[in-house]
């Protein structure tokens, strides 16, 4: 028994051994999920980034993943762990993962860090994150033409600054095309929960909305839309085949331009630390196709994501008034990206309060 | 033929020490076949599952760290659990334990000694403490169970900490987002070399809370009182002993152990507070108890291997592509194997054979 275990652990050693060989000319890029991959939201996207770079350099690359890394006390050692295992560059996608990155980042100096919707920046650290908010002013107008219940139910994770953002930038689309369009916020305090994130659809719909709007990354809610026979729109990914008949859009993230960017640097040494904020009109951003809704709806909203792309149009251009009334921008001054990037207040018209 | 179950006169000594071995041999086996199933190599499944954690000096610190709040929570929930009490809001306690810890780091920054972390790690105590006497005094003043207000509690307390991260205890610099300002150097428990090894000063807090335990478990009046009120309340107040008095005293010390893990998980793996603190370790915990046959030194034991089964559930992940998934079935199965093999513990295996056949009538 003895030998046979020797026997078995001396050629296991030398396989493993050979694999080790074989990766050494090859860059090897790494990532962290908070959410599994399964989620076919935010991480499922990510990994289609990861994907995509397995298609682009074949051979000449490897790729490892951690997921449903939970934002705390574990990250760091997710993080660590692919350092070790002899990563060139890791993506640690999600905002919670950014003091561990940073932290892991210093005692790694020959590692290349990216983290997405952070600020914090090191020299081997750099952030990139996308404008979410495009997409959702785009949604908002369709939301407002619609509905004819001139309201729609909104479900939130957190409420931190990408999150406000994206509720005034939908209620400043909705509020274009009708001012006294109201919006119900849930927070789910979850980024993935399927079942809190139906509850609050069933929820939110039995009040009276009757389009579906989310912040979560789950199918969830656009599939209780689905089951009710409404409407709604998808987060992260296309999620149409969930939803058929529900889904009118989906806000998609697409990393893979970005991923493998930044992989090519890495091959030809020309990796630098930056801070990248793509959108529509870099295609990190797209726009599922519109369906499940009129011609003339349809149009409109290709119209919007056109300016939008093409810097046209900037969906937080004055004036915005605040709840309290107070004008924040006044007419035709575009906010700038740092006061987007700390957004804690709500436009007007928005039926919830923020905690301070 | 079958196999018939048959109670052993007494508890088997063999069975004791062998049924964690046979789980742990069978976990092992099963594992395997998870793994082929998933079309990966089972032996390489099984070598970065259960012993690639153990070939390096850094898997090895981090199995330290991830057990060390497992095993003090745990010690903390078998004296609940050894008293009929059924604490299963660690969690919360940790939470609150976290934040009354933090209170001095986040709310006086400026003081900075060395009393800063004993005092913290005092304050952290004190608050898990309180925290779990309100299902204890709830239960013995109202009779409300307390498997529920504990477990409700868990999400009180994270609603609040939610809400003190966001509002009055966040960082003024942190663009809004929802963290406190990072503690103090004098708040962060240091690490100590022992060879080739870096242990945080928690790992050695948790041994001895292990030793406390185990000594006023086993050999005084408390630990006598303790089994002999979970095991019979009548006979316990015979002898004297409050079952009320007990459900408070053995509430207040898990929530004051549990306070004392977040507020070392917070100082020593975080350096802050922040919406999640802890992947939740008040839960793991109830395993780890039950796992170590809520024993100090068992739970030590459970506390490391459960550790371990996260970090090879994370191993198999990088190395082998295996979803986290599989990591959470083998977690499964280690603890299904663990309580079936107990059984052996009072029963044992009796081979029955076929009752012989009448003979063929003529």
């Amino acid at each position: 028994m003895k030998k046979l275990l020797l026997l078995a652990g001396t050629a296991l050693a030398v396989a493993l051994g050979a694999t080790a060989a074989s990766a050494q000319d090859k860059t090897k890029a790494c990532f962290i999920y908070v959410g599994p991959i399964g989620d076919f939201g935010w991480s499922y996207q990510h990994d289609q980034g990861r994907l995509a770079i397995e298609a682009a350099f074949g051979d000449k690359v490897e790729t490892a993943y951690l997921e449903n890394v939970s934002e705390g006390p574990d990250a760091e050692r997710a993080i660590e762990r692919l350092a070790r295992d002899g990563c060139d560059i890791i993506f640690t996608t999600s905002f919670g993962f950014m003091d561990p990155t940073i932290k892991v980042a210093k005692k790694y100096p020959d590692v290349k860090f990216e983290h997405a919707t952070g600020f914090k920046t090191a020299e081997n650290v750099g952030i990139y994150n996308s404008r979410f908010y495009e997409g959702r002013y785009i949604i908002g107008q369709m939301a407002a033409k619609v509905s004819k219940a001139g309201m729609a139910g909104y479900i939130v994770s957190f409420p931190i600054p990408e999150v406000v953002m994206g509720i005034n930038a939908f209620m400043l689309g909705a509020q274009s095309v009708n001012p006294d369009f109201k919006v119900k916020i849930v927070w789910v305090n979850s980024w993935f929960d399927p079942g809190k994130e139906a509850d609050a659809a069933k929820a939110l719909f039995d009040q009276g909305a009757d389009i579906m709007v989310q912040h979560t990354d789950s199918t969830a809610p656009l599939q209780i839309a689905e089951e009710r026979g409404l409407k709604g729109f998808g987060q992260a990914s296309d999620m149409i085949k969930f939803a058929p008949n529900a889904q009118m859009t989906s806000i998609v993230d697409d990393w893979s331009a970005y991923y493998v960017g930044r992989v090519q640097a890495v091959m030809d040494g020309t990796w630098k630390p930056e801070n990248k904020w793509g959108g529509l009109a870099d295609k990190g951003l797209m726009m599922a196709p519109y369906t499940n809704v009129p011609e003339d709806v349809a149009k409109a909203a290709a119209e919007t994501e056109a300016k939008i792309a093409s810097g046209e149009f900037h969906p937080f251009t004055g004036p915005i008034f605040d709840q309290d009334g107070k004008e924040r921008y006044a007419a035709g001054v575009v906010a700038p990206d740092g006061d987007l990037l700390g957004m804690n207040w709500y436009v007007k018209g928005v039926d919830d309060k923020l905690p301070q | 033929m079958h196999l018939e179950l048959v109670k052993r006169p007494e508890v088997s000594r063999v069975m004791m020490v062998g049924s964690p071995v046979l789980a742990v041999g069978l976990t092992v086996i099963f594992a395997a076949i998870v793994f082929a199933l998933q079309g990966k190599d089972p032996l390489a499944g099984v070598y970065y599952f259960f012993l690639e954690p153990l070939t390096s000096s850094w898997s090895i610190e981090q199995l330290i760290v991830k057990a060390t709040p497992l095993v003090i929570i745990a010690l903390g929930l078998a004296v609940c659990f050894l008293s009929n009490n059924w604490n299963i809001g660690a969690e919360g306690q940790l939470t609150v334990g976290a934040i009354t810890g933090s209170m001095l780091p986040v709310l006086v920054p400026e003081f900075a000694s060395p009393a800063t972390l004993p005092l913290m790690v005092l304050m952290g105590a004190l608050g898990g403490a309180l925290f779990a006497a309100v299902p204890a005094i709830l239960k013995t003043r109202f009779g409300t169970n307390e498997i529920l207000t504990s477990l409700m509690l868990v999400y009180a307390s994270g609603l609040f900490l939610d809400w003190l991260v966001r509002g009055p205890w966040r960082d003024p610099k942190g663009f809004n987002f929802p963290i406190t300002i990072a503690f103090n150097d004098a708040a962060i428990p240091s690490t100590i070399p022992i060879g080739p090894l870096y242990l945080n000063l928690s790992a050695f807090v948790a041994l001895v809370l292990v030793a406390v335990l185990a000594v006023t478990l086993g050999r005084t009046l408390k630990g006598f009182e303790i089994r002999v009120l979970g095991q019979s309340p009548r006979a316990g107040a015979f002898a004297g002993f409050s079952a009320r008095r007990m459900t408070l005293f053995a509430f207040m010390v898990s929530g004051a152990l549990a306070g004392i893990a977040g507020i070392l998980t917070v100082a020593s793996e975080i350096g802050k507070l922040q919406p999640v603190i802890s992947p939740g370790y008040g839960f793991t915990a109830i395993i780890v108890a039950f796992l170590g046959r809520l024993n100090p030194v068992g739970i030590l034991i459970a506390g490391l291997v459960i550790a371990l089964s996260y970090l090879g559930g994370e191993a198999i992940q990088t190395t082998m592509q295996m979803s986290s998934k599989v990591a959470t079935v083998v977690q499964g199965m280690l603890l299904f194997f663990v309580l079936a093999c107990d059984t052996l513990i009072l029963y044992r295996v009796r081979l029955v054979g076929r009752a012989p056949k009448e003979p063929a009538r003529a």
